[in-house]
């Protein structure tokens, strides 16, 4: 089997009492739509941010592309190829949708130490910025300060910034979070696609699009990992279906 | 042309036209008043950087116009009195050249930037506001404390600087030396502003987060950034100690840090032009207003008190309408 694009290795988090994580190990494969459920408070955000570094974990190991990152801080892991898109739209607000995305293929290309040459007469920002909006149908609304844009328009902006940094694999929030039924199946399309480019970890309460996408399915329940498999295995498997879907044995 | 540059052209003209007409009606003291308006100016426009594009609240911003305009005070003294600043490892009289003093003046300000802000940019909101706020103080009281160059008295700079091929000691010729110096600053602003580098500071102030997922470190461009906003800052101190022919304390106490932040809320955060309109402003209450009343200060508090609440984007905000990004 291909070596495991980003691999986690007994990853632990306490805050106070609370073990957020605890003991979580999972791979991402190359190729793969990895999801990882669980019910609300399992603590999948927080193992979101440590792999992303916004959270420093108490202990464990996470190795991406054969590096082990847990020293770097966000911007550097970012770099490195890991591509993110938030729980909650997280844009610079003032900034037009392109100039959004702009910011990504900069930060691609290396310094953001240059003082002198405008940005918007820049071509090798604005093309490459402006083929992400195209891709992810937000090239109408180039334009408009992501302030203005709708609820669905901004996560179509996160997952353009994201492929705009041309990551070596996705970490994706719940991506599908407060889309409509029209907006959740084109995602879904979206996403399918994506997983060629590079693989997906992908955390969702949405189960139709969990089902649809996923290789392999890992569910989280009070920060410990209780099952990983194929989407069969997954719906079978006892101990989830008492745990988070719901059922009685 | 957008009706903000037509704002910003009629700013700079009336800014210009201002000694001008005091000269053709030979009113000096008007030429005092412009040039004291074109340097606060260019302190603002320096504490701009970083408070206006970077969103970094500095309350400290008068050490480094402090600094500058000590080391104006400083090495004139040196050089009037031919003694030396530092004889090793070369001896060094000081220089009564501005060129010498304004290139020692941004570069000393940027040097305590650069140590300032690596300690103070590790925070945010009011924790660095208050960091800023206490190495100022610390240098302050340095001043205060230090006898060789005045202590609390200040320190007198017996003829003002010359610059090679003019004459600094006529009125006129020092506000257009200011000025020019203010517009420099002013086209490095925009620049800079509308830069990759400008791009990734204000980012920075709109969403941190946004800016590190997308690899982009915001310390080292925060660090950058604050430490050229103090050279220029610095640069506009050793102008003004050339004004007042005189440097104190009082110019890196903390009012004076507030004093920049004031005019920057007046005229316009993070506008180009806003630290012109805002100095222009406050230059023209303190002299309409204090003439009045020695109670000037508590009609500007009202004023802010307005453009806080009723004007936030300040003068350039309710002339020219919301910034826009490209």
């Amino acid at each position: 089997m291909a070596e495991p694009v980003l691999s986690i290795r007994d990853l632990r988090k306490s805050f106070g009492a609370l073990k957020a994580t605890d003991g979580v190990s999972l791979d991402l494969r190359p190729g793969e739509i990895h999801a990882l459920i669980g019910p609300n408070g399992a603590g999948k955000t927080t193992l979101i941010h440590q792999i992303a570094g916004g959270i420093a974990p108490d202990s464990g190991e996470i190795v991406f592309l054969g590096e082990d990152i847990g020293a770097l801080g966000v911007a550097a892991r970012a770099r490195r190829g890991l591509g993110r898109s938030f729980q909650i739209s997280s844009l610079a607000a003032e900034f037009s949708a392109l100039r959004n995305v702009m910011l990504a293929v900069q930060s691609r290309q290396g310094s953001s130490f240059r003082f002198f040459r405008p940005v918007m007469r820049d071509r090798s920002l604005t093309e490459p910025a402006m083929a992400m909006l195209e891709r992810t149908g937000l090239a109408s609304r180039a334009n408009v300060p992501a302030a203005e844009l709708s609820h669905g328009e901004r996560r179509q902006l996160e997952m353009a910034i994201a492929l705009a940094l041309g990551p070596k694999a996705f970490l994706l929030d719940e991506p599908m979070a407060g889309m409509g039924p029209e907006g959740s199946r084109t995602l879904t399309g979206f996403l399918d696609g994506l997983r060629r480019e590079a693989p997906i970890l992908l955390v969702e309460h949405d189960m139709d699009a969990v089902f649809a996408l996923a290789d392999r399915i890992s569910v989280l329940v009070y920060g410990r990992i209780i099952a990983t498999g194929t989407v069969g295995e997954i719906r079978r498997d006892a101990e989830v279906r008492r745990a988070y879907l719901g059922e009685r044995p | 042309m957008s009706r903000e540059r037509m704002i910003n052209l009629l700013l700079a003209g009336l800014l210009l036209a201002a000694p001008l007409v005091a000269t053709a009606i030979g009113e000096p003291f008007y030429i005092t008043l412009a040039t004291r308006m074109a340097i606060l100016a260019l302190a603002a426009v320096g504490l701009n950087f970083a408070l206006g594009l970077g969103g970094l609240v500095s309350f400290g911003h008068a050490a480094f116009f402090g600094i500058g305009g000590y080391v104006a005070g400083i090495f004139s003294s040196h050089a009037f009195n031919q003694t030396p600043l530092f004889s090793w490892p070369f001896e060094f009289f000081g220089s009564d050249q501005m060129p010498a003093i304004w290139l020692a003046a941004m570069l000393v300000s940027a040097l305590v930037a650069l140590l300032i802000g690596a300690i103070s940019l590790r925070t945010a909101g009011v924790y660095f506001i208050m960091i800023t706020l206490a190495f100022a103080q610390m240098i302050y009281y340095f001043a205060i404390s230090w006898p060789a160059y005045g202590g609390e008295d200040g320190l007198s700079i017996v003829v003002r600087n010359g610059f090679p091929g003019v004459n600094t000691a006529i009125p006129l010729t020092f506000f257009l030396i200011c000025y020019v110096l203010l517009l420099a600053a002013l086209a490095l602003f925009a620049l800079v502003r509308d830069s990759r580098f400008g791009a990734a500071l204000q980012a920075g102030r709109q969403n941190e987060t946004r800016l590190a997922a997308v690899g982009i470190a915001p310390f080292r461009i925060r660090l950058a950034a604050f430490t050229i906003s103090a050279a220029i800052t610095g640069l506009a101190g050793a102008l003004l100690a050339d004004l007042n022919r005189f440097v104190s304390p009082s110019m890196l106490s903390w009012q004076m840090s507030g004093e920049l932040i004031v005019l920057i809320i007046l005229g316009g955060t993070g506008r180009l032009f806003g630290p012109v309109a805002g100095a222009m402003l406050f230059v023209l209450f303190e002299f309409v207003l204090g003439g009045l009343t020695e109670r000037w200060q508590f009609f500007l508090g009202l004023i802010l008190l307005g453009v806080v609440l009723f004007a936030r984007g300040g003068l350039i905000g309710v002339l020219a309408g919301k910034a826009r990004h490209g």
